[in-house]
């Protein structure tokens, strides 16, 4: 490991200067920036009300309205304006993937920092037990956790975290043994200071750049796997519009109505896609030794 | 090597041990009564108490998981609580269409995965290389229910080349093996050209070149055959992806496989089939892993067994 690669995480304004002048991450950021604000500003951006089920929304037979007119994207099969609802999910995938990814980043820090820095049993019984969780189905795991509860929004964020925090932790793991057998921590060590002080002002800032680029790339897996609950129906439960319920509400009329299915499906691919893009570039940019590599 | 195995055996079949306690734990935890579902709404509360004896629900949660460990240890799942049949049954009956389906969403991302790595490495920095990993950034970023009905409407729908779903002939395994093998191929993709780049820059390949050799012979001789060993070591993993891949595909597809049991059995709360599906998806990633881990020292000896 060089000197570089394991310095702190320096100057933040660094660090976006160096992503802008990368054409994916810029991309990326680009597209975060436009749905963060779609969902601050989702009451003023949305043409119609996303609930408000109208007449007016379906042709002459009941079928949804294809794009064009009063109904930029078209409407859903109980006549609702589809561009409101797609920006009213914006805000759920956001909440979900911040939530959801927020949780599994601090239990999988925490498990893996505390294995790590310990060692001996407690690093055998917490690693063990991720072990375990890599085996799990993820998905099944989480589909038979939100058919047990109730799906609230809050419920299918934790149920996502319960599943996503395993590879946290296992990353985290490794760094925090190799740095905790380092001369800067043994010395620490030697002259007392406690484990909350050693880990605070001393582990904490070595592992800030892979908590940073996991947690990013962890929305995007976070976003993808609250869609597909929701597409499933054990998500985010209809008439609160999200991406992927949008679409397992209108998925009979996908032949005949295909942009139901297009335009949510288009939506949380670039909203996956932008977060993988600026994890990505994050690697490079705060971990020199693999740049070039990717 | 031999004690490398055996510790991995033993290790493998405690974490599955695991499993069959957890998931228990979790579906125990399930709020609607087994009992009241098998015997209907119109059913006396009496003929549900004797089916809740029958079946042993009044029983401590220990009880009833040592009575569920020991008829597994003798290949007996239990019965599905909604079909009249055994969940061993159940499965058995549905396996192959699965394995089917993975084995060619396996050879799927290969070929486009691998394909698109070793043209983006001799073509690095270049346009093609920046439109391929686009592409596979797009194909990891994409959820399966998502390529699987666009696929569906383009290729099935509207230019009726393939069948809009279901289950028989070759023309069914095109759709399902390209939407489960496209997430793979875009992790392929990104392997394969760092190990590709990697090995290009080493100096054999140098020695090559300067002995005058074709570079197509190079690259087919010397470097794609290095480049893809530690890619090859890989694929047990994937099965972990499929087995959650598979709930989504078949559902889309109305594959008659494992998955489509297995949510089939979520939706109706049929607990046996979902416990049974579990253990053969964890048992399968379990496999896998495990295949992973003894297939890399094999492949490249620098790999120590501790």
């Amino acid at each position: 490991m060089s000197a570089a690669a394991d310095a702190p995480v320096r100057r933040p304004r660094g660090v976006l200067r160096q992503l802008l002048g990368r054409p994916r991450a810029a991309f990326g950021l680009a597209v975060i920036a436009i749905m963060v604000t779609a969902a601050l500003f989702a009451p003023w951006l949305m043409p119609h009300d996303p609930f408000a089920q109208s007449f007016d929304g379906l042709d002459l037979m009941g079928a949804p309205l294809p794009p064009g007119g009063a109904y930029p994207l078209g409407t859903d099969l109980l006549g609702r304006d589809l561009v409101s609802r797609l920006i009213l999910g914006t805000r759920t995938s956001l909440i979900i993937g911040v939530v959801a990814n927020g949780i599994a980043v601090v239990l999988g820090a925490g498990v893996g920092i505390t294995a790590g820095y310990f060692g001996g049993w407690t690093a055998a019984i917490l690693m063990r037990f991720t072990d375990l969780m890599m085996a799990f189905p993820a998905l099944l795991l989480a589909i038979v956790l939100a058919a047990i509860f109730q799906p609230s929004l809050m419920i299918v964020a934790l149920v996502i975290a319960m599943v996503n925090w395993v590879q946290m932790s296992r990353v985290i793991y490794t760094e925090t043994r190799s740095l905790a057998e380092r001369e800067f921590i043994q010395v620490q060590r030697a002259i007392g200071s406690g484990p909350l002080r050693i880990l605070g002002r001393h582990l904490l800032p070595h592992l800030l750049s892979s908590i940073i680029v996991f947690g990013t790339l962890g929305i995007s897996t976070t976003v993808l796997l609250e869609a597909t609950l929701s597409y499933l129906g054990v998500g985010v439960q209809p008439p609160m519009p999200s991406w992927g319920n949008i679409i397992f509400e209108n998925q009979t009329y996908f032949s005949t109505a295909p942009w139901l299915v297009f335009f949510p499906g288009l939506l949380i691919v670039l909203l996956a896609l932008a977060f993988n893009l600026v994890g990505d570039a994050l690697r490079d940019v705060l971990d020199p030794t693999l740049k070039g590599r990717h | 090597m031999g004690a490398y195995i055996l510790r991995r055996l033993f290790e493998s079949a405690l974490i599955l041990l695991g499993i069959t306690f957890v998931t228990f734990v979790l579906l125990y935890l399930v709020p609607a009564d087994p009992a009241r579902q098998i015997a209907g709404r119109s059913a006396t509360a009496e003929t549900v108490a004797n089916i809740r004896d029958q079946l042993g629900l009044n029983d401590p949660l220990f009880v009833q998981y040592g009575r569920y460990l020991w008829n597994l240890a003798q290949g007996d799942m239990g019965r599905s609580y909604l079909q009249r049949a055994e969940v061993a049954d159940l499965i058995a009956a549905r396996l192959p269409a699965s394995l089917l389906l993975m084995l060619s969403a396996i050879v799927t991302e290969l070929v486009i995965g691998l394909t698109i790595g070793v043209v983006a490495a001799l073509r690095r920095n270049r346009p093609v290389d920046h439109s391929l990993m686009i592409f596979s950034f797009v194909s990891i970023s994409a959820p399966q229910f998502v390529i699987g009905i666009l696929l569906l409407y383009v290729f099935a729908v509207k230019l009726a080349w393939f069948p809009i779903g279901g289950y028989g002939t070759a023309a069914h395994f095109v759709l399902p093996s390209l939407t489960l093998g496209l997430l793979g191929a875009g992790w392929y993709s990104r392997m394969m050209r760092s190990s590709m780049i990697d090995v290009l820059g080493q100096d054999f390949v140098r020695t090559a070149r300067a002995k005058g050799l074709a570079k197509l012979r190079i690259v087919t001789r010397h470097v794609i055959p290095n480049a893809i060993l530690p890619i090859i070591a890989m694929i047990g993993i994937d099965i972990g992806l499929f087995m959650s891949g598979i709930v989504v595909v078949e559902s889309v597809f109305g594959w008659p496989g494992i998955g489509q049991l297995a949510w089939q059995a979520i939706q109706r709360i049929d607990i046996p089939v979902i416990m049974g599906v579990t253990m053969v998806s964890a048992a399968a990633i379990v496999i896998g892993n495990l295949l992973a881990d003894l297939a890399a020292p094999l492949i490249d000896p620098r790999i120590k067994t501790k």
